[in-house]
């Protein structure tokens, strides 16, 4: 009986797939990783390994540029990424924990929203409108967009998170007299830490990631990483894109490592 | 929803909480969507912008040669309806390609134990959340044909000049593949997950062989994830415009491409780009549509 269970759960040359799905995913990345180190000025051709490129970036004639671009890309960010986060929290306890209200369907489809309309289209639609009532493109435009797109993402883990939490412990406190806050900041806050860390990460990079919508409501002269990158590799691509390209792989990389060893001890727990 | 969730906290509280995404969405999302709806049925001014005229102009020129009101009479403009109609081809393919692999992958990683499982799942992870814009120029670098794959094959001997893949309807292809592929994998695998291989047992006890079973019993059986998978693939390569722009070069134009055009490039036609727009917002909102009616009817059931 084991034995033909397993045999159930294989088909051959589904291991090969796996592996090919493995090698497509990664093989581009991980020569682009490895031309990062390469000390010839010709791309491709192979001249040794050497860190000049990463030097490049930190000190090259290009490097304002890159770092500029990096700061604000951390800096909307964030910002993105603490806004949606609240928002996002407000509307999970809302939708979990306030019962029936008027608009809740639709509040759901709005929440959803921005994961339905392309993402060209919320570009070009929020170039037209920031332009409509007269804002000026800049650090605001591009962070009021993030928001709006960061909010669903942030929103998934916190709610999937909430409805796993029985709204007894809350009773319970409010029961020996805790006020409703105190029940929200004492109990149900720290219940909620792994999905409310989760979504912040998620938001964050999306906002870090993002580039169609933050190339049409950028408007001149601020840049952000990626259209800094965008813009350089229109021109072709240097060595010093690649080692900055390793270096937000990198980062990707950590975040990613760390929602996932967060998501793992939210489990353990349950 | 558990039991627990029933007794409403937050009963009253509801608008409060909710106001925040409302006026976030509603206001940076929801108007301006309306907006460029408006702008699409307005007159071009030049050097981008609307003027506040109604007209019918954008939509007519999407549709219609020589004018729909002109003198001669009108027959269809099959410029942009084909580029729409190669995105819809291209997105279509990339999507069948990515259930060729991701349903294989998926299912493997599913039936794994529980511990390998997460490592796998992980390691299928890592690629979507590296900046997709890097993930292009990466692939990009790879192909070109001074690029690594064409090298290393040279060295090999099994080709005798570059292979020519950048700049090509291929590169558009296989670089919207390589963005989305995780898009395919991740709710296949959630739901083999819950496949009950009892099932399977039955279906074996009664003599069918492994594919007849995968056929018969495993697909329809996992389907809406499979569904799900191809709309998160579908939808989003459809308004791709990285891909294209950056391994299609000039020749290989889609519907993000032709969008961006119309406002930031040369064209400077916006109601255009926003009857573009509104087109494929359209096609995008008909899909989910159609998926949510057949969702519904699937929890009625």
């Amino acid at each position: 009986m084991m034995a033909s269970t397993t045999d159930l759960r294989r088909f051959p040359g589904f291991l090969a797939i796996t592996l090919t799905c493995l090698v497509v995913l990664y093989a581009p990345l991980i020569v682009v990783a490895v031309y990062s180190f390469n000390a010839s000025t010709s791309i491709t051709n192979w001249g040794g390994f050497s860190l000049t490129w990463y030097v490049d970036v930190f000190t090259g004639p290009d490097a304002p540029k890159f770092q500029r671009a990096a700061i604000n890309s951390l800096i909307i960010a964030v910002c993105a990424a603490v806004a949606a986060t609240s928002i996002a929290t407000a509307a999970a306890v809302a939708m979990t924990r306030a019962g029936r209200f008027k608009g809740k369907t639709l509040s759901f489809a709005l929440i959803n929203l921005p994961l339905m309309v392309p993402e060209v289209v919320t570009a070009v639609a929020s170039l037209v409108f920031f332009s409509a009532i007269g804002f000026t493109t800049g650090l605001l435009t591009i962070l009021l967009a993030h928001i709006v797109f960061c909010i669903p993402f942030a929103y998934l883990p916190i709610s999937a998170r909430m409805q796993s939490i029985p709204d007894t412990y809350e009773q319970a406190a409010m029961d020996l007299y805790a006020t409703p806050r105190q029940a929200f900041t004492m109990v149900l806050l720290p219940l909620m830490t792994p999905g409310i860390l989760s979504g912040f990460l998620l938001a964050f990079i999306i906002s870090l990631d993002d580039f169609l919508i933050t190339n049409f409501v950028k408007g001149a002269g601020v840049e952000t990483l990626p259209t800094a990158i965008f813009g350089s590799v229109k021109q072709g691509i240097k060595p010093n894109i690649m080692a900055i390209s390793t270096l937000m792989l990198g980062v990707s990389v950590v975040f990613v490592s760390l929602s996932w060893l967060i998501g793992r001890t939210g489990q353990n727990k349950k | 929803m558990g039991a627990g969730t029933s007794s409403h906290i937050y009963e009253g509280n509801a608008p409060r909480l909710m106001a925040p995404s409302w006026i976030f969405i509603g206001f940076f999302l929801l108007a301006p969507v309306i907006m460029m709806a408006v702008y699409s049925f307005l007159t071009k001014e030049f050097r981008g912008g609307v003027i506040c005229e109604f007209s019918l102009a954008a939509y007519d020129q999407f549709f219609f040669d020589r004018g729909l009101f002109g003198d001669e009479p009108p027959s269809i403009e099959w410029t942009y309806i084909g580029i729409f109609w190669r995105s819809i081809w291209q997105a279509g393919l990339a999507t069948f390609v990515c259930l060729l692999i991701g349903f294989p992958t998926a299912w493997f990683i599913a039936t794994r134990d529980r511990q390998s499982r997460s490592i796998w799942l992980f390691l299928v992870t890592i690629p979507y959340w590296v900046n997709l814009l890097i993930r292009t120029v990466s692939m990009k670098f790879l192909i070109r044909d001074t690029g690594p794959l064409n090298e290393f094959l040279l060295q090999v001997g099994v080709i005798s000049e570059p292979l020519g893949l950048i700049n090509t309807n291929f590169a558009v292809q296989l670089g919207l593949f390589y963005s989305y592929l995780p898009f395919m994998v991740l709710p296949i695998y959630a739901a083999v997950e819950r496949y009950d291989f009892a099932l399977s047992e039955a279906a074996a006890d009664l003599y069918s062989g492994a594919w007849t079973t995968l056929r018969l019993i495993i697909l329809p059986v996992v389907k809406p994830g499979i569904i799900a998978g191809c709309i998160l693939v579908f939808v989003p390569s459809l308004g791709a415009f990285l891909a294209p722009d950056l391994l299609g070069g000039a020749k290989t134009f889609m519907i993000g491409s032709l969008i961006e055009e119309q406002f930031k490039g040369n064209a400077g036609n916006w109601p255009f780009g926003a009857a573009a727009s509104m087109i494929l917002l359209t096609i995008v909102l008909c899909i989910l549509l159609v998926y949510a009616r057949n969702q519904n009817k699937r929890e009625i059931r």
